[in-house]
């Protein structure tokens, strides 16, 4: 094969937005369409095959990892990335604490991650800690040792649980 | 408000845990990583690799991989402009092979075309011609054997030769010990793009540990002027080390220079793995003697670093290993015998910790094992041992700093131990996924003591340039200080603020625009480059003084953030006095001179020392063979803690580091070929594997001559972590255990 073969044009709808995807490859995966497509490049390439949850996404309310989606089979689906989780305002309250707590050094798992924890706490507002790690275990942080991540994940339950009192 | 208030109203700087000042950027998935620039009219490049540890090149024919459409170039050796060769220390290595290839991964052609997966089919279709060799895969056989390379296989030998060679104590213990090869695994893998430009050079894009040297050797091969390659740093997803080297850098400029275009570049995860250097794998022998109350006599060591194809920082890894195998311990008398060599293993260069780490396993290993010949507690032992100022390495030098050996220990051995085995599932070894029950899980206890020297060594020139820019009362800092995550950013805010009390400073894109800062490694840029920071900002500070005495005749004085005139109390808040006027401080900041070891091993060859130490609890399932880090406890000599968030970040970090290769990580090698390339098969702690790190104790005694007294912590943690886990699962197993990672069969099929 030469050229990547090219498609008929397929739909993507991300971040409440629809984008038309035309004159692609077919092979091309979510995340390589949302980076160098569509210019959203906080979903970040760190292994291609799952193990590290930088590209993490959700695929209908679902966490996946996009290097593992075909971005042709998202056709129809709703997807949401972290350039989606702060809904408009300047920061969600996971990305303050991750601030806050010093959980961001180089900052490249830190996209990831923050959707894996805007989802998990979603379902999970009050976890202990040994559910936060199992939480957080499909997503690898070189730099930190994990601690300040699971900091700031306590940090918003706890600025949740007093906001709602 | 007067200014005077306005003046003290600034009430941070330095020792508060300020936040990054990239940290919104990096949260919101704005902040851009080398991978995530583009531009119009974008080429992707890709590298032909050997798949040979050792071949001849006989062809090479890419006439098929030219013609597809879509393949804007092919460059082979044919086409470097300059000088085939480069290296971190000593060029050795060719940007492309050119007669033949010496490890697997070795570049050998480049492509350029407009799609990643068209130009990974080019590369697929290029014919190359090899005459397999048969490959130099064992370090020890490597100082024997024939070259693999013109330079020959042995990279540095070296000896140290200290005290009285005759002197021994009635206790001995003897060991061999191996380290693995242990990877960066930095997330964001290698990436960059490189700009032709109008005037014949070329813009680089690309993350990195130390832009001068990349531009060094990037002009060198493309044979132009250090002024027409201009290296700009781009977001870096990690480094450890392994970006120190070149990669991609002289492939991208190729490319770009030959088509004319942009053209951008990304490792996937397998090649990152072939395109840095590693750990060096080590070979240690060991032969410890002690009297009977338990003092150091002698310590004699072997200590072979494979090197892999190419030198990188081989000789100066060596040295660490070397000049500090014997820990942070009084030893009159030393005879350490050490190679780097060549093999055809995949080239080794810098990782955090740096040579330290391999012997540290090994010599720590021993000290527990004099402490068990002499019965005496293995904390007890390294007490009566421990360094202190004023004592003298095996190298001749004498400490003149801060060496809280004594103080790490005791803060370390009194902080509390946690409670027993629990029966909580996720608890256990193995976690949930586990077989077994809490009847086969047994506790172990382990302890282990670091010392790390500083900066660079042996007589290299070590600085940092800094400029601090005042614009209207506003602060801009220039460094090309690189920022890899550990915090460098915060810490410029942090010092702007507490020199100039002004609370927001600009940091100017880091480039090669001005002069190096030397490399983010060797836990140095807060001495370093932080240090010319400091000087830069105080510049501004003695240039402001004098203006004030010339426009109107009055002498200030410095107090705290505040100008004092000498004769009256009238003072202005120095943030204040700079509104309304422009300064333009550029200075060079050095540490004091190192000498470089003499035939003997003998000399003043390092600025200052850092030392730690860990105690891992480790719960061991022995008929399964898994381990459970419990908990790690630490205390670090830090000189002084100048921002305790980012301090504790980094201690986590490297000690999760230190168990990766206490348990996990390996590069796993058969025949010179790595086994393992990717993150399902080379495991990295996870969360789950990260237990709680305790900070037992930060240290704080200011070290003389250090930038706020504050002594580099990147690398401490990641050293003396991974013998103390190996120690525990001693403890609990009763297994001599003498490699690491130590892997689940080492214990359940221990003697087996």
């Amino acid at each position: 094969m030469g050229i990547p073969q090219e498609s008929s044009q397929y739909e993507l709808t991300v971040n409440d937005s629809k984008y038309v995807i035309s004159g692609s490859w077919l092979g091309e995966s979510l995340l390589y369409v949302l980076r160098e497509r569509l210019g959203l490049y906080g979903s970040k390439n760190a292994c291609e095959q799952g193990e590290c949850g930088s590209c993490s996404v959700m695929m209908d309310d679902v966490l996946v990892c996009s290097c593992l989606v075909l971005a042709a089979n998202a056709e129809g689906r709703t997807i949401k990335t972290i350039e989606s989780v702060a809904d408009g305002s300047d920061l969600s309250d996971v990305q303050e604490a991750f601030i806050d707590t010093g959980a961001i050094q180089c900052g490249f798992c830190t996209p990831g991650l923050l959707v894996t924890i805007h989802d998990f706490l979603d379902s999970n507002p009050e976890p202990e800690e040994s559910e936060i790690k199992e939480a957080i275990s499909g997503n690898l942080c070189r730099c930190t040792g994990y601690g300040r991540i699971v900091e700031a994940v306590q940090l918003v339950s706890i600025r949740r649980s007093n906001r709602d009192t | 408000m007067s200014l005077l208030e306005e003046g003290i109203a600034s009430t941070a700087g330095v020792g508060i845990s300020a936040t990054r000042p990239d940290g919104k950027e990096k949260a919101r998935g704005d902040f851009l990583f080398s991978n995530d620039l583009s531009a119009e009219d974008m080429l992707w490049g890709q590298t032909l690799r050997s798949p040979y540890p050792s071949a001849k090149i006989r062809k090479i024919d890419f006439s098929q991989a030219l013609a597809i459409e879509g393949v804007h170039a092919i460059l082979t050796a044919d086409d470097v402009p300059g000088e085939n060769i480069f290296g971190l220390e000593h060029p050795d290595q060719p940007v492309l092979a050119f007669d033949m290839v010496r490890y697997v991964g070795e570049p050998v052609a480049i492509v350029a075309a407009n799609h990643p997966e068209v130009a990974k089919k080019a590369v697929d279709a290029i014919y190359v011609d090899y005459e397999q060799l048969d490959p130099l895969v064992n370090s020890q056989e490597a100082i024997e054997a024939g070259p693999i390379h013109p330079e020959g296989n042995v990279i540095r030998h070296m000896v140290i030769n200290h005290g009285d060679p005759d002197a021994n104590g009635n206790i001995t213990v003897e060991g061999e010990y191996e380290v693995g090869m242990q990877d960066q695994a930095f997330l964001g893998t290698e990436s960059g793009i490189a700009f032709p430009s109008a005037d014949g050079g070329v813009d680089l894009h690309i993350s990195t540990q130390w832009l001068h040297s990349d531009r060094d050797q990037v002009a060198s091969a493309l044979n132009l002027p250090d002024d027409l390659v201009r290296v700009t740093l781009a977001g870096v997803g990690g480094a450890f080390g392994g970006r120190e080297d070149v990669s991609m850098h002289v492939h991208l400029c190729m490319l770009a220079l030959y088509t004319g275009r942009p053209v951008k570049m990304v490792y996937d995860r397998n090649e990152s793995f072939l395109g840095h250097v590693h750990r060096h794998p080590a070979k240690i022998w060991f032969r410890h003697s002690a009297d009977e109350s338990g003092a150091l006599v002698k310590v004699e060591a072997k200590v072979i670093l494979d090197g892999g194809a190419y030198a990188s920082t081989t000789s100066a890894v060596l040295a660490n290993a070397c000049c500090f195998s014997v820990g942070p311990y009084r030893v009159p008398n030393a005879f350490i015998e050490g190679w780097g060599v060549r093999t055809n293993n995949p080239p080794c260069g810098a990782m955090r910790g740096f040579g330290n780490v391999q012997t540290c396993f090994a010599a720590e290993a021993q000290m527990d094992k004099l402490a068990s010949a002499l019965s005496m507690d293995p904390v007890e032992l390294r007490l009566l041992n421990a360094l202190k100022s004023g004592d003298t390495l095996i190298t001749g030098q004498k400490i003149t700093g801060t060496a809280p050996v004594k103080e790490v220990l005791t803060s370390l051995s009194e902080h509390p131990i946690p409670d027993g085995v629990k029966g909580d599932l996720l608890e256990l070894p193995g976690g949930t996924g586990r077989t077994t029950d809490n009847s086969h899980v047994k506790r172990g206890i382990g302890y282990a003591a670091s010392i790390k020297n500083l900066m660079f060594s042996e007589g290299f020139d070590d600085f940092s340039e800094a400029r601090c820019i005042v614009v209207d009362g506003k602060v801009s800092i220039q460094s090309a200080c690189v920022e890899v995550g550990q915090g460098f950013v915060t810490l410029v805010n942090q010092i702007v603020e507490e020199t100039l009390g002004v609370s927001e400073a600009a940091i100017l894109p880091v480039d090669t625009s001005i002069g190096s800062a030397g490399s983010t490694s060797a836990s140095r840029q807060t001495w370093m480059s932080g240090g010319a920071v400091l000087k830069a900002c105080e510049a501004v500070v003695d240039a402001l003084v004098l203006e004030l005495q010339k426009e109107i005749g009055v002498e200030y004085e410095r107090v705290g953030l505040n100008l004092v005139p000498k004769d009256s109390s009238d003072s202005i808040a120095i943030a204040v006095a700079l509104r309304g006027r422009n300064f333009d401080e550029h200075v060079t900041h050095r540490h004091l001179p190192t000498f470089p070891l003499d035939h003997n091993g003998q000399g003043n060859a390092h600025v200052s020392f850092a030392f730690a130490a860990h105690r891992a609890v480790v719960d061991v399932d022995q008929e399964l063979g898994l381990v459970r880090v419990v908990e790690i406890a630490t205390s670090q000599d830090v000189g002084r803690i100048l921002n305790p968030v980012q301090a504790r970040g980094q201690i986590e970090g490297g000690v999760t580091q230190g168990l990766g290769l206490a348990l996990l990580e390996e590069l796993v090698l058969t025949d010179g070929k790595i086994a393992n390339a990717n993150f399902t098969d080379y495991l990295l702690p996870t969360a789950m594997d990260t237990p709680p790190i305790e900070i037992a104790a930060f240290i704080e005694q200011p070290e003389p001559g250090a930038p706020f007294g504050a002594k580099g912590i990147g690398e401490p943690p990641v050293i003396s972590s991974t013998p103390a886990i190996v120690a525990a699962i001693r403890d609990a197993t009763g297994f001599e255990l003498n490699r690491v990672p130590v892997k689940p069969e080492d214990i359940a099929l221990n003697g087996l």
